[in-house]
């Protein structure tokens, strides 16, 4: 069998296989959040937590719990890597120094999992499992519980509430993650993935040397850091290692993984909104880009256009033998257009368009399909907009799924898609300004530049991926792409959640001849190229002066 | 703000992440470590580690390299690929180069060092002569054609710099100077093209500044795919690959089987038998795993070192 063709199967198995699951887990995953019994086991946690499950939230207690839930993670967390040395596992691991306790903290609790510390060299097991492992699960939950509570303002009529966060969050983390997780993970302790508790095994090797294998409680983590769209890996290499990835099919398990919840998520909205076609019509417009822009990265790592893959014959450096390019490239793009960031192989050393397009996924505001629930909320905001500029365009007020889309709507909707663009851009503006923010790049020319806006982007949009040549572990960069993950994350919850609230306390306007249908293959082109053309207005002038000034050369 | 509805706030949530760190940051991965020690499961969850005679000697998802002391490869033993973990192959220090496809100038090292015998640690090769140097090597050690496209004989990226006059597309149609920038004056005896443009060649200079000059990389005629092939001059993601593709595997065995003594198709034929397909028929590429391959070698055909 050809590559090529391998590449294909490989990439129609996982769609075949997404679209297998998506009916029966986001049918789950609608009687989860929607159910009004609970079980006993959460009975006992509400106890614990303190909180009647059954009293409702308004959309600003719901942010304020989000919020609380969050600060709590981060002061915890930063707690943990600063006293890691007197605690269990520790593996005589010093405690981390204090801005990229910070740092860390931060991205594990944003779902960003950006990295500036290498993890068999900075963390002890017992940080790595109770801590940064705690905060895959339940930053996770926490962007379900958003998306959640933006769905209920589309379904509600006339309600001041939309739901309670702390049973979103424990159905979310306990119903829905942990099950998947458990299975998860023991399958792929039988693809070779270790879960033990040593310190590392010195052994001496065939010719004599000395070298340490590794160990740890990998399986257990690797499985919530791709099925929540997290991506921080247990070691540097992230899922390029063997231990984390350790053959071609988990590669292609852990890819499914990422993208599970996300396309499963669109089937649960059009469950609660009691219209299954408007689901599907938000699942088209993420497929469509996520095709096109996986298409599209293949073909570019394929070709391997530019100097050095030319030299050496294929785009191999920084991929495993065991994945090779295309499967890579498949990891990379389903990595970049979800919140996840774990990568399988380095994007630093892709093709200079290869590279371009994980970071224009990213651009897009990951939403195809985008992080567990903020892929949704994205995407329904874009829709939002989609229908707002499409009321502009024939001169009638927008709705959308029977809300009218009024001027405070439109308000937080465009708050939302502007939040993420400033900070990209101005962080890399910042950055390339001062002396600190350009000593960190280890290319020079425009591929230095990518690096930085590679690593602003990533972090603004809590993505976590690297072009990991840049040295991140600074006091400005962990400080500045710190800030940006935390802005960048709970700003657009709050909007969202702000929209969510203005949208439930609304009745429902009927459906009139004058009303845009929200659920054809017209809507999910024009939501598609709402988003794309949006995102290219936005970045051009950056991409322009980075990876495209780089590729495109006789 | 430091009403009472905000302190419960808070305290609800540092109880519900105590709740949920012991649940999930505890529970669940004893769970998951639990059912990991059934047979079938627990070598894999310890780290699928190999032995040899009695002795653990690495383990089957971890390269190795197959070096002496000094770095050299071991002709016996197949080698594994380029490494950028710690000094190579070391797990604690896992690593990509993560240098970009149009890293194609080096930093050049300080002649008094050099003369010194000391290493020039503001130095860096960059990715084009990395590839180009280990092509070269390997090309050496077994016995093919090193050359690659923009390659220089010597062993580095093959990468001028041009002064003069730019047209408003970027070209330098009559350059005035121009200098073969990766090769250095007193490495390299003569550039890898005598003349551009009708205008003689001159070799790097330490220290001097050619970021005027336009950079241009020179294809030359080596073949697009050269006999040295690409995983054997590129490193891995993690660095530690255990795995190199066939064709490299192919180009090693006649070097192997000499330094043991044995016929070419015994070795491989081993190589057929280590070489594993893709997963479930079309995941990944079929691979090779260089340590259970080397110490199958090492099992049916023991080598001996003649002085």
């Amino acid at each position: 069998m050809s590559p090529t063709l391998a590449g294909i199967l490989f990439l129609g198995s996982l769609v075949l296989a997404v679209v297998a699951v998506h009916r029966p887990l986001g049918d789950y995953m609608f009687r989860v959040y929607t159910g009004r019994s609970h079980n006993r086991v959460e009975r006992g946690v509400y106890r614990l937590i303190g909180t009647d499950p059954d009293a409702e939230q308004t959309w600003g207690a719901y942010a304020r719990g989000v919020l609380a839930f969050s600060v709590a993670g981060v002061l915890f967390l930063y707690l943990l890597q600063r006293v890691q040395q007197h605690l269990l596992l520790s593996l005589g691991m010093d405690p981390v120094k204090p801005d990229q306790a910070w740092n860390t903290a931060v991205s594990f609790v944003t779902n960003t999992n950006w990295q500036s510390y290498s993890g068999e060299s900075t963390m002890g097991h017992l940080v790595q499992m109770a801590g940064l492992a705690v905060q895959n699960f339940v930053s996770a939950a926490v962007g379900m519980a958003v998306a959640i509570a933006l769905v209920r303002g589309f379904a509600r009529k006339k309600s001041p509430h939309l739901g309670n966060f702390w049973v979103d969050l424990t159905r979310g983390s306990l119903r829905i993650l942990l099950p998947i997780a458990f299975v998860g993970a023991v399958v792929l302790v039988a693809g070779g993935l270790v879960q033990n508790f040593h310190d590392g095994t010195t052994i001496s090797t065939l010719t004599g040397g000395s070298q340490t294998i590794t160990g740890g409680p990998v399986a257990s983590q690797e499985v919530i850091k791709e099925l929540g769209t997290n991506g921080g890996g247990f070691y540097n290499a992230n899922s390029a290692h063997p231990f984390e990835n350790g053959t071609a099919w988990t590669n292609w398990l852990e890819i499914f993984l990422i993208l599970l919840i996300p396309f499963a998520l669109p089937r649960t909205f059009g469950r609660m909104v009691g219209q299954k076609r408007q689901g599907y019509a938000i699942a088209a417009a993420m497929g469509v880009i996520a095709m096109a822009s996986v298409v599209l990265t293949m073909v570019f790592q394929g070709v391997h256009h530019g100097t050095v893959p030319t030299a050496a014959g294929a785009a191999t450096e920084g991929t495993e033998t065991r994945f090779g390019v295309l499967n890579s490239a498949v990891f990379a793009t389903a990595t970049t257009l979800t919140s996840t960031g774990a990568v399988d192989s380095f994007h630093d050393s892709y093709t200079s368009l290869g590279g371009m397009m994980t970071m224009f996924n990213m651009m897009l505001g990951e939403v195809a399909p985008g992080g567990v629930g903020s892929g949704l909320y994205g995407m329904l905001v874009l829709a939002v907009i989609t229908v707002f500029v499409a009321g502009l365009m024939v001169g009638r007020t927008p709705e959308y799924l029977g809300k009218k889309i009024g001027s405070r709507e439109i308000k937080f909707a465009a708050l939302y898609f502007l939040i993420t663009p400033i900070l990209v851009l101005a962080g890399t503006a910042v950055a390339m300004a001062t002396r600190d923010g350009r000593a960190g790049m280890l290319n020079t020319g425009p591929h230095g530049l990518s690096e930085v806006l590679y690593a602003f982007t990533s972090a603004s949009n809590n993505n976590g991926s690297a072009f990991a040549g840049l040295t991140v572990n600074t006091v400005f960069y962990d400080t500045a792409l710190g800030l940006c993950m935390a802005l960048g994350r709970f700003m657009p919850i709050v909007f969202v959640l702000a929209l969510a609230g203005s949208l439930a306390g609304q009745g429902r306007v009927p459906a009139s001849k004058g009303t845009l249908p929200t659920h054809r293959a017209q809507f999910v082109g024009m939501v598609a190229g709402v988003t794309v053309v949006l995102v290219a207005l936005t970045f051009l002038p950056a991409l322009a002066l980075g990876p495209l000034a780089e590729g495109i050369h006789r | 703000m430091f009403n009472l509805s905000w302190v419960r706030r808070h305290l609800a949530a540092v109880r519900a992440l105590l709740v949920f760190t012991v649940v999930l940051g505890v529970l669940y991965p004893l769970a998951v470590f639990g059912v990991a020690q059934l047979p079938g499961l627990h070598g894999k969850a310890e780290g699928s580690l190999v032995t040899s005679e009695g002795r653990t000697v690495g383990s089957a998802l971890i390269g190795q390299s197959f070096t002496d002391k000094d770095g050299n490869p071991l002709k016996q033993y197949f080698q594994s690929r380029p490494s950028n973990a710690g000094d190579g192959y070391d797990p604690t220090a896992t690593s990509a180069s993560n240098l970009g496809p149009e890293d194609i100038v080096d930093t050049l090292p300080d002649p008094k060092l050099l003369a010194a015998g000391k290493e020039d640690e503001n130095a860096k090769q960059s990715l084009l002569t990395q590839v180009c140097e280990r092509s070269k090597s390997i090309g050496e050690l077994d016995g093919v054609s090193g050359a690659r496209p923009f390659c220089a004989p010597s062993g580095v990226g093959a990468v001028l710099a041009v002064f003069g006059e730019r047209t408003t597309g970027g070209d330098v149609p009559h350059p005035t100077r121009v200098v073969s920038l990766n090769e250095q004056e007193g490495v390299v005896r003569a550039p890898f093209v005598a003349a551009y443009k009708g205008v003689r060649v001159e070799l790097a200079r330490y220290g001097e500044d050619y970021a005027t000059g336009l950079v241009v990389p020179v294809r030359g005629d080596a073949p697009a795919d050269p006999a040295v092939p690409p995983d054997a001059v590129t490193a891995s993601g993690s660095g530690l690959d255990p795995h190199i593709s066939p064709a490299y595997a192919r180009l090693q065995t006649a070097r192997v089987a000499t330094a043991r003594g044995i016929p070419s198709a015994r070795v491989a034929e081993l190589v057929k038998q280590h070489t594993g397909g893709r997963a479930v028929g079309f995941m990944g590429e079929p691979a090779v795993n260089v340590l259970e391959l080397n110490l199958a070698l090492d099992r049916q055909f023991p080598f001996r070192d003649r002085p």
